[in-house]
Formats: structure tokens, C-alpha cells, sequence
């Protein structure tokens, strides 16, 4: 039981030590030409563009479904018309950006994770590497900018997409108009509600994209390699995303 | 068994070697699969690496193109110390190596023509017209012109090995290394492959260094022959010779 652990406790640590290397590496290559704008903005599309019909869907249920909760338990204390600034609130600060993260971090790093891993044990990884080419840059390089980039932006999206569904909630139940509605969410909202929740997003995109690329491009040889770095990519990247915003909120709170 | 009067000619006048090893050691964990590896590779010819499945074959072509570092030894290929270049001059020598993979290898999200230019649009500067130009030839000279635009779960085991050839050739290297070039195709299309690498031995006029079991595959392209048995080279000679061979593990591979 004690090997076991140790073995648990020693791969665990390698893992956050390779990380923190990939993580480095990224900053130093990042900067430095030759730069895979072609493959970049292939990224972009595979990860923005693509994930843009999950992330409707998402938002839309999370903000009509906050404001069908909120409506019964508001009314009872006459405070209907503060549920705009409560959906708006609690969705830009925390549920939209934690959500869409952790639906990123499962559908954009398990598709990273798998799609590098299976590279990887096909060979092609070496390939690149052998006709002078650096991997690093063209694979990894990309998509973490990629992620780093686009999620942020699906983030802002799938916010707006929320809100809109608190209205749609809002208006059938109560008969809520859009102007007021938006007047509403606009007067609560503050610099310290949208700022902070907004560069917290980079760092989810960052740490995802960092996990999927880091788990695909040392996969193992087997075919059962994939699945594995595809599976350890969402379990990390998703853990990541929580201490990211655990540590994002306690700064805002010192901070604003 | 020197196939190539030229060659063999051009061995026996000048003998450039370039590559070249000494005293190479490898292990993995405890397993020392390379114990004491020593070659010489002369420009122009064909070597077949002989040896059972995982005696180390492609790990001795993994250490000469720099994808592995040995624990001890000495690597050298065109004149330039392998193991101790930075990245930048690794990818220069890079360029002018060539790597076959057992798989083929091929970027499976592009297709053919993507898979063709993607070294040559890194390395050369040319128009379009001359990338177009340099893909349509070394297509003809695996011959499969009509796969341009195909993806590569399109292609046959034997297409994927052909295009892979293809994307090495384009960017005309002076050393080719083949990694189990005829490993899971039929005897037919396995033939084909090594013809291809005849033919274009004789085209480019390359050296070449081919790990196989495939005993077919080196009558074939053969000018030389080592065997790899338990991390040293045990035999080295032309085919004629080591089918005469009077060591039972050699002869084992020729019959």
C-alpha cells in the first residue's frame, strides 16, 4: 500500500514538474520566429468556432435555469426586480466563467490530449521533429495560444448567451421587458465585476490548453497512451480551472 | 552483391564515410539494448541492418538522426558530432537526412499535398508554382500522381509508405534511413517498396541505411550487410556472403 502511494505521490510530482517545463518552454518559443500563423489560425477555428454550438447551449441553460430558480424564492420577499442584478452578477463573476471553463477543459483538452497522443504513437510527432521541424511550435506553441486566446472569447459569448436566456426566463414568467432588463444588468455591473472575471479566462484557456498538449505530446507508445492522456487531460485541466479560480477570487477580494 | 557497378566503384575509389560510429551504448533502465555499436556508413551505398525484433535497429537509426542520445559514444554524421549539436544545428543536418517510419508517419489532419509540402514550404524558398512543380515530380516518382488531394485514411499500408517516401525525397537529402520500410505489407507491395528504393538510390544517388527483416527487401537494395545480435554487430559482408555464412543466427535471416 505504502509503494503504491509513494508511486502515486512520485508520478504526481513528476507531472507538475514536467508542467512547470512545458509551461516555461511555451514563453521561451513563443516569441521566436518562424511563427505557424496558418496552423494558429487553424486552431482558432478548431477551438473557438467549434465549440461554439456547446457553449450556446451552456449558457443559455445556465442563465434561464438561474432565473426559474431565483424568480419563486425573490417573490416571496418582493424582491423581483432585483434578479437581473443577481443573474448578472453571480453569471459574469463566477457561474459563466467556472462552467464554460470546465466544459472547455472537457471538450478542448480531452480533443488536445487525444489528437497529440495519437500523433505521438503514430510516429508523426517524430516525424515533424526529423524533417527539422520543431514540434513544440507548430503542435504545442499554437493551440496553447490558441486556447489561451478563444476560450476567453467563448467565455465573454457564452456569458451573453446567459444573460439572454435570464431574460427569456424573466419575460415569460413576469413579462420582463429587454430594456429594463439590460438597463439593470448594466447600472449593477462594475469594474471589479467584469475585469478581474474576464483575466481570470486567459488563465483557464492557458492552463488547458497547457494540460491537453502537455498530456498528448508525452504520451506513451501504446494505443491505450490516447485514451489516457485524453482522460488525464480533462481531470487535471478541470482541477486546474477550479484552483485558478479559487486563487482569481481571493485576489479580487485583497485586490477590489 | 553490389547491384551498382557505380557504387561500387565510387566505394572502393574514395570511400567518403559519412556516417559514422563508435563505441555507441544505450540502455533503457537496466536493459542495455546497444552494448558496443561500430559503423561506418561510405556515401553512395546501401546498408541493411539486419536483427531480430527489438535487438535495438531503430534505435541505432534513432541515435544517427538525433531523435535519441546515446549514454556513451561517439555519432557522427556528415561530419557533425550528433549528440553534442545545439537545436539549431540539429535542424540543419536534419535537412539533409532523411527518416522513413515503420507507420509512414503521415500528418493524418492534411492531406497528401499538405503532407508534401509542409517540409519543403519550411526549408525552401520557392513560388508557388515551384512547390506545385516539386510535389507533381516526386508523386511521378513514387507513382501516385493521382493522390494529391487525397487525405491519408484514403491510402493503402503501401501508399502511405510510398507518400511518406515521397515527403522525404522532396527535400532531396543526401542520407536516407529506413525504418522497417516493408514491415505489414504483402509480398507484392513490399516488393514494390523496394524497388522504389532502388530506383531512387539510383536517381539521387543517396546513402542509404535500411533496418528490415525483410530478407527479400536486402537481396534487393543490398550493397552491404551488418547483423545486430545482442547490442553488437556479430557479421557484416555482402548478401553472397553472409548467406554462406557459417553462423547459425545469420543464416538464419536467409532462410
Amino acid at each position: 500500500m505504502d509503494q503504491v502511494l509513494i508511486k502515486y505521490i512520485t508520478n504526481f510530482l513528476l507531472t507538475v514538474y514536467g508542467l512547470y517545463n512545458f509551461a516555461v518552454r511555451y514563453f521561451k518559443e513563443v516569441f521566436k520566429p518562424p511563427y505557424e500563423f496558418k496552423e494558429m489560425f487553424k486552431q482558432f477555428f478548431e477551438i473557438g468556432y467549434k465549440s461554439l454550438g456547446l457553449v450556446s447551449i451552456t449558457g443559455f441553460i445556465i442563465g434561464f435555469v438561474l432565473a426559474l430558480q431565483a424568480i419563486p424564492m425573490l417573490t416571496k420577499f418582493g424582491a423581483l426586480s432585483l434578479i437581473p442584478t443577481m443573474i448578472s452578477i453571480s453569471i459574469i463573476r463566477e457561474i459563466g466563467p467556472v462552467i464554460t471553463g470546465l466544459i472547455c477543459a472537457g471538450k478542448i483538452g480531452s480533443g488536445i490530449g487525444a489528437e497529440l497522443g495519437s500523433m505521438k504513437v503514430s510516429e508523426q510527432i517524430d516525424a515533424m521533429e526529423v524533417s527539422a521541424t520543431n514540434p513544440f511550435k507548430f503542435l504545442v506553441v499554437t493551440r496553447i495560444t490558441a486556447t489561451s486566446l478563444m476560450i476567453p472569447i467563448l467565455i465573454i459569448y457564452a456569458d451573453t448567451i446567459a444573460l439572454i436566456g435570464g431574460f427569456i426566463a424573466l419575460n415569460i414568467v413576469n413579462g420582463e421587458s429587454l430594456q429594463l432588463y439590460f438597463t439593470t444588468i448594466f447600472s449593477a455591473l462594475t469594474f471589479a465585476d467584469v475585469v478581474p472575471a474576464t483575466i481570470k479566462t486567459i488563465f483557464f484557456g492557458y492552463a488547458i490548453g497547457l494540460v491537453g498538449s502537455y498530456q498528448g505530446y508525452n504520451a506513451s507508445r501504446g494505443t491505450e497512451s490516447v485514451g489516457i492522456a485524453a482522460n488525464i487531460s480533462v481531470v487535471y485541466s478541470s482541477l486546474l480551472v477550479i484552483i485558478i479560480d479559487m486563487i482569481a477570487v481571493q485576489l479580487t477580494t485583497i485586490l477590489f | 552483391m553490389n547491384k551498382n557497378p557505380d557504387i561500387e566503384s565510387k566505394l572502393t575509389k574514395d570511400k567518403e564515410v559519412v556516417i559514422n560510429i563508435e563505441h555507441l551504448k544505450k540502455t533503457f533502465g537496466s536493459y542495455e539494448i546497444l552494448k558496443d555499436i561500430n559503423l561506418q556508413v561510405y556515401r553512395g551505398e546501401t546498408l541493411i541492418i539486419l536483427g531480430k525484433s527489438g535487438s535495438g535497429k531503430s534505435v541505432t537509426l534513432q541515435c544517427i538522426v538525433g531523435l535519441m542520445i546515446p549514454d556513451s559514444g561517439k555519432v557522427t554524421v556528415l561530419n557533425e558530432d550528433v549528440p553534442n549539436l545545439t537545436d539549431y544545428e540539429l535542424q540543419d543536418l536534419r535537412k539533409k537526412i532523411g527518416f522513413i517510419f515503420q507507420s509512414g508517419a503521415l500528418y493524418d489532419s492534411m492531406s497528401v499535398k499538405e503532407n508534401l509540402e509542409f517540409p519543403l514550404i519550411r526549408h525552401e524558398k520557392l513560388t508557388p508554382d515551384e512547390v506545385e512543380h516539386r510535389i507533381r515530380e516526386v508523386l511521378t516518382d513514387v507513382g501516385l500522381e493521382e493522390s494529391l488531394d487525397k487525405m491519408p485514411s484514403e491510402l493503402s499500408g503501401g501508399m502511405r509508405k510510398r507518400i511518406g517516401l515521397a515527403r522525404t525525397l522532396i527535400l532531396k537529402p543526401e542520407i536516407m534511413l529506413y525504418d522497417e520500410p516493408s514491415t505489414g505489407l504483402d509480398p507484392a507491395t513490399s516488393r514494390e517498396i523496394s524497388n522504389l528504393i532502388l530506383k531512387m538510390q539510383d536517381k539521387f544517388k543517396v546513402s542509404s541505411v535500411v533496418v528490415t527483416h525483410d530478407i527479400n527487401c536486402a537481396k534487393l537494395t543490398a550493397d552491404r550487410i551488418v547483423v545486430l545480435k545482442d547490442g553488437v554487430f556479430t557479421a557484416e559482408g555482402s548478401f553472397d556472403e553472409l548467406e554462406k555464412s557459417n553462423d547459425d543466427f545469420v543464416t538464419g535471416f536467409f532462410k
